[in-house]
């Protein structure tokens, strides 16, 4: 009885859940037909935000991956005094509200800011330009990339890593020719997690960078502008920033497009 | 020629050991898991640092704790294979052979060159496109030999190298590695839990026990005067330590043990000394036996053994102080009645008694 009850109330949750999570990818993908669509693409201001933020956000990614590699691996090898304290100042970004983390990034790099005097010394500012949408992409998805990749080189087993050392490979080869491989996974995962995050980002952009069109007007914010003028616009955008998000997750292999419809092996048993 | 000195403590674990090896020889260290052998054989890889001591190869200091010098693994002339052999998942089997050579900066022409003459050699170059995972234990063995002596190493470190085998592959293989072994040139170190690679493969052969080594020599004197219970255990010696107390004019003494006092030939010092006996030369009595035996020993039965591989002989051990170990026919065994717990008599000839220091 109770069994019957349990899975009843397993199937009520699980159905309310997937509604929510499909029921709006499916309203977006209906509200304007295939061909209106294609037509759209060609519009000036989708092309513009489409531009900047393929733009932005593969900027972004690429110097979370050189900036964040080094740090995971940091993090995934070494003790050290404070190692806590660094984990959750590299968590935080997931869990802050972006337009708190827009703000802080004005008061840092504005003008009148913390490092923002020193950078206008030097001639040049970062808020309300291309750049600043880089930086506050970076800082929202640097986490994304950061924590499974730290997991990822933690998990490599240390007899791979000292068979290596004791094969003439210096760190720095270990790193790159073992290390790395071993945790391809965990790379590609929290590269395409990270890519994403940052494709999406719109809370702190808009607080740090602004929205001008061409410039810092990336697709979400466009989205958000277009809906108030244009809906079949925003429409539009969003669902190419849907399809493009898909792509990545594919190809980055989170999920592979041929097993998105099998059933999953078994568990492997342990070796 | 490696000569090393290493101190370690881990946790309340105390690792001591001084140890060398020729060019050219195998030391075989053998010892119970948890002895510390692994532990040694990554101390001397540099894959950790020992607290004190000095290892030395060929002249070539790679570690001394006085001096302030510790050559990390990369920069030490060494061929470590681990117990799992750890063959990189993720490479081609002539990848991981190649890795070493690669690793060190060689030319691609010499790399592909010594590559193919060590997959040549072991016997793999049918599998050289394969990743490890699709390799039995005796390939992938082989692969982790090759992948370390391609390098032409000074010293060539085995943990437990037939461990991660099945039964039945097991024997072959020993056999495989007793010959290239004998054809190495470099330095080679193996660990071993079990005392019969040690004997099959080590020209030297060391017993570490607990974190120390109490005995140490070559294959031959380790044979002929077991100085520990250990290796008189494998050999199936009664081992005891003594010393004289008088001495008869026959030529014999008297020698005072842990267990009472044995006759034995005059071992011709008065210092303490090892002594062993056969257990084929100790025969079992219901009643105190007349004749001839100098030496009786009273206890209940505590255990009997048949003695492989015929298994027509029985080894019987006295639950005496100390134990007492003797070997007797299946047939004597059925008309002495013996089992557990029978009250017996052992007895053993001075003559049948031998000592050494």
């Amino acid at each position: 009885m109770r069994s019957v009850a349990l899975r009843v109330a397993v199937a009520l949750a699980t159905g309310l859940m997937l509604a929510l999570l499909a029921l709006p990818l499916a309203a977006l993908l209906v509200r304007v037909p295939p061909q209106r669509l294609a037509m759209r693409l060609a519009d000036p201001v989708v092309l513009d935000a489409l531009r900047l933020s393929l733009l932005t956000s593969l900027a972004a990614t690429a110097a979370v991956v050189a900036l964040g590699l080094p740090l995971a691996w940091l993090l995934a090898t070494r003790r050290f005094r404070g190692k806590r304290l660094l984990e959750l100042l590299v968590d935080l970004p997931m869990v802050l509200p972006p337009t708190l983390a827009g703000l802080a990034l004005l008061l840092a790099f504005g003008r009148a800011g913390l490092a923002g005097r020193a950078f206008a010394a030097l001639g040049f500012s970062l808020p309300f330009t291309t750049a600043g949408v880089v930086v506050a992409q970076v800082f929202m998805s640097a986490p994304f990339f950061i924590v499974p990749v730290r997991a990822g080189l933690a998990a490599v087993e240390r007899r791979y890593v000292d068979a290596a050392a004791a094969l003439r490979a210096d760190p720095l080869r270990t790193f790159f020719g073992v290390l790395l491989p071993l945790a391809r996974p965990a790379l590609l995962a929290g590269t395409a997690m990270s890519c994403a995050r940052a494709l999406g980002e719109f809370g702190a952009t808009i607080t740090f960078a602004g929205n001008l069109p061409g410039v810092t007007q990336t697709m979400p914010l466009a989205v958000y502008v277009a809906m108030q003028t244009d809906l079949e616009a925003a429409v539009t955008l969003s669902v190419m920033l849907l399809v493009l998000s898909c792509t990545l997750l594919v190809a980055l292999r989170v999920a592979p497009l041929g097993a998105l419809w099998r059933r999953p092996d078994a568990e492997r048993p342990a070796r | 020629m490696l000569s090393a000195r290493l101190d370690k403590r881990l946790g309340g674990f105390q690792l001591e050991a001084a140890l060398g090896i020729e060019a050219g020889r195998t030391l075989a260290l053998v010892g119970e898991s948890g002895a510390g052998k692994t532990t040694l054989l990554r101390l001397l890889a540099g894959l950790s640092r020992p607290d004190a001591g000095r290892v030395a190869l060929d002249g070539e200091v790679w570690f001394d704790h006085a001096a302030g010098i510790d050559r990390p693994p990369w920069r030490r002339s060494v061929g470590w294979v681990p117990q799992d052999y750890a063959l990189f998942p993720h490479l081609s089997v002539r990848d991981n052979v190649a890795f070493g050579l690669r690793a060190a900066a060689r030319p691609a022409a010499e790399v592909r060159g010594r590559v193919d003459a060590a997959l040549a050699r072991f016997g793999i170059g049918a599998l050289a496109a394969r990743r490890p995972g699709a390799l039995s234990g005796g390939q992938q063995q082989r692969v982790a030999l090759a992948r370390a002596l391609v390098l032409e190493p000074a010293l060539l470190l085995l943990d437990e190298p037939l461990a991660a085998l099945d039964h039945r592959t097991h024997r072959a293989v020993r056999g495989e590695l007793a010959q290239l072994l004998s054809t190495l040139s470099c330095a080679t170190v193996l660990v071993t839990h079990s005392p019969v690679e040690a004997l099959m493969l080590g020209t030297r052969i060391a017993v570490l026990e607990d974190g120390r080594l109490t005995q140490e020599g070559a294959r031959e004197e380790l044979l002929r005067h077991p100085r520990s219970t250990y290796i008189a255990d494998l050999m199936g010696l009664n081992l005891f330590r003594g010393r004289v107390v008088g001495r008869t004019r026959g030529g014999g003494a008297w020698l005072e043990t842990a267990g009472g006092t044995i006759t034995a030939p005059d071992p011709g010092t008065d210092d303490e000394v090892f002594i062993t006996v056969s257990p084929r030369e100790v025969t079992l009595h219901l009643e105190p036996p007349g004749g001839s035996a100098q030496n009786l020993i009273r206890g209940p039965i505590a255990e009997i053994v048949p003695e492989p591989p015929h298994g027509d002989r029985l080894r019987v051990v006295l639950g005496s102080r100390p134990p007492l170990v003797a070997e007797v026919t299946a047939d004597a065994a059925a008309t002495l009645g013996l089992r557990p717990g029978l009250e017996i008599i052992a007895s053993f000839k001075a003559s049948g008694v031998r000592t050494y220091s």
